[in-house]
């Protein structure tokens, strides 16, 4: 019998799934709370903390790099083919640049970290589970959350602002590069154009972003791979839901940021 | 000395220790026996508080483990795990030093790296091995590494969960030759879970029988070949027929 003859069964069916989402919030909750009290308690480690800020950071330099430079060039053509219907060319530069450091740079180069970062997090991190190493971190005396999660998770919210500003600079190069090359923009309006319009606030906002998409990558990189089942699969779960987690939660938290930020 | 009361543990309807009563003394070295799934790895575990025992008292030296502060209670033990559990990140000298870079019994990065070569020289490990990350060594080079990582900081508790698994039997014979070396050098309480029998003998004072939840049987190797016990016999004896279901 199909679960449409049966309302109770599918009622219950919506009540597990609802109790079972609110549940893994409130761990993920619990989780994150734990991640940043580790941070007011010593010790701390540094070297853990360098490698994961050479690691999130300096190696994410080129597919952030990449993503920006192609979506600026990309923006630029949209823009003019779209303001070409109401005679509107001339604000490709100042569009391009509000669009890249308000939503383009932080959301695509957050959206770039997380398949990158936060699936190489949860498989390491799952692999150390399923090999013992996390219970030998223990016996060691070293705190888990300490040594693999704190780490982490800081040097994303550190590195990943920098990364939105890296991409937002060679998003609006993108455009340039475009507007002068293939729309016929004069090279000096163009970046007067760009400068005119941008304000402090447009950039801010757009790191503030990066560091709240920064936490959330590494977050959901340690907690599912903490969360880790045995053997290759449960790592690989651990992985998917890794990333699939962080790019939903950077999607909603863009949002509720931009009402935060924008709404009038 | 270690003092095991009604430890019981379950993991849903699954009962797998149903109240171990068990004594290590000081000194000695014990290995616990069992078919697999029995239960040991999670009474090692449960000792050294990995995962929690549902009831039952863990006394360690007189005091019950949950009254301890957690830091001095884990640098009194050792741990090689069965898969070695090395870190992958870290070279071979840096993973046995671990302990002495960092917390409480931090030492000189230098100290650290000539203590680590030591102890790679006493479980048979040249120095050039130190600079090598583990993925580069053989299990038998790992196992060794690990136990020399259990024996850095010099604990006065080692556990061995399953020392001798996945290793030819020269490399059984080394590796339980210097698990017994290192007990009588150090002067240590040890723990040992396997089902080699042939570890059983080299590195045992005492042998106890985890089944069905419970100590089946436990007392001096010297008495595992009569004990009258059916299960042990069995045991011991790789034999398919018996009390023992072979298939589970």
């Amino acid at each position: 019998m199909s679960l449409t003859q049966h309302p109770i069964r599918l009622l219950a069916l919506l009540g597990r799934s609802v109790l079972a989402s609110l549940a893994a919030i409130g761990r993920i909750g619990i989780f994150a709370g734990q991640t940043v009290s580790h941070l007011l308690r010593p010790p701390f480690y540094w070297h853990e903390f360098g490698q994961a800020l050479l690691s999130i950071g300096y190696f994410s330099l080129p597919v952030v790099g990449l993503t920006a430079l192609f979506t600026g060039g990309a923006l630029a053509l949209q823009i003019y083919a779209g303001g070409a219907r109401f005679s509107a060319e001339a604000v490709v530069p100042s569009i391009v640049a509000i669009g890249m450091t308000r939503e383009l740079g932080p959301v695509l180069g957050g959206l770039m970290v997380a398949a990158r970062v936060a699936s190489s997090i949860a498989a390491e991190i799952g692999t150390m589970k399923v090999t013992e190493q996390i219970d030998a971190l223990v016996t060691l005396s070293t705190h888990p959350m300490k040594y693999l999660t704190l780490p982490r998770v800081l040097a994303a919210t550190l590195a990943v602002p920098v990364l939105v500003a890296v991409g937002d600079s060679i998003g609006i190069m993108g455009g340039f590069l475009v507007g002068v090359n293939r729309l016929g923009f004069n090279e000096a309006a163009y970046l007067k154009n760009t400068a005119d319009f941008l304000e402090l606030w447009d950039i801010t906002s757009g790191l503030i972003k990066g560091a709240v998409f920064g936490f959330l990558v590494a977050l959901m990189g340690c907690y599912y791979g903490m969360q880790s089942g045995r053997g290759a699969q449960g790592v690989g779960r651990a992985t998917k839901s890794a990333v699939v987690a962080a790019s939903v939660l950077i999607l909603a938290a863009n949002y509720l940021l931009t009402e935060l930020f924008f709404s009038a | 000395m270690i003092t095991l009361e009604r430890i019981t543990k379950s993991f849903g309807s699954n009962h797998v220790l149903r109240g171990v009563d068990l004594t290590l003394p000081k000194g000695e070295s014990m290995v616990i026996i069992g078919g697999s799934g029995t239960g040991k790895s999670i009474l090692l575990k449960c000792i050294l508080g990995l995962v929690t025992p549902d009831s039952g008292k863990i006394i360690v030296g007189g005091q019950d483990v949950r009254d301890t502060d957690r830091d001095a209670f884990l640098a009194r033990f050792g741990m090689l795990f069965q898969g070695g559990a090395l870190f992958d990140s870290l070279r071979v000298w840096e993973n046995v030093a671990f302990r002495l870079l960092r917390g409480a019994q931090t030492r000189p990065r230098e100290e650290a790296r000539a203590i680590a070569l030591e102890k790679l020289r006493r479980v048979g490990l040249s120095p050039r091995v130190a600079d090598l990350y583990p993925a580069e060594l053989s299990g038998g080079m790992q196992k060794r590494v690990g136990l020399a990582r259990a024996i850095a900081a010099e604990p006065e508790i080692i556990f061995f969960d399953e020392p001798t698994t996945g290793l030819d039997p020269i490399m059984s014979g080394v590796i339980n030759a210097l698990v017994r070396e290192i007990v009588v050098e150090m002067g240590a309480t040890a723990m040992t879970i396997t089902h080699d029998m042939s570890s059983v003998r080299a590195i045992a004072d005492r042998v106890a029988m985890l089944h069905g939840g419970v100590i089946q049987w436990t007392g001096p190797v010297g008495d595992m070949d009569h004990s009258g016990d059916p299960y042990l016999d069995q045991f011991i004896h790789g034999r398919a027929d018996g009390p023992i279901e072979s298939v589970r």
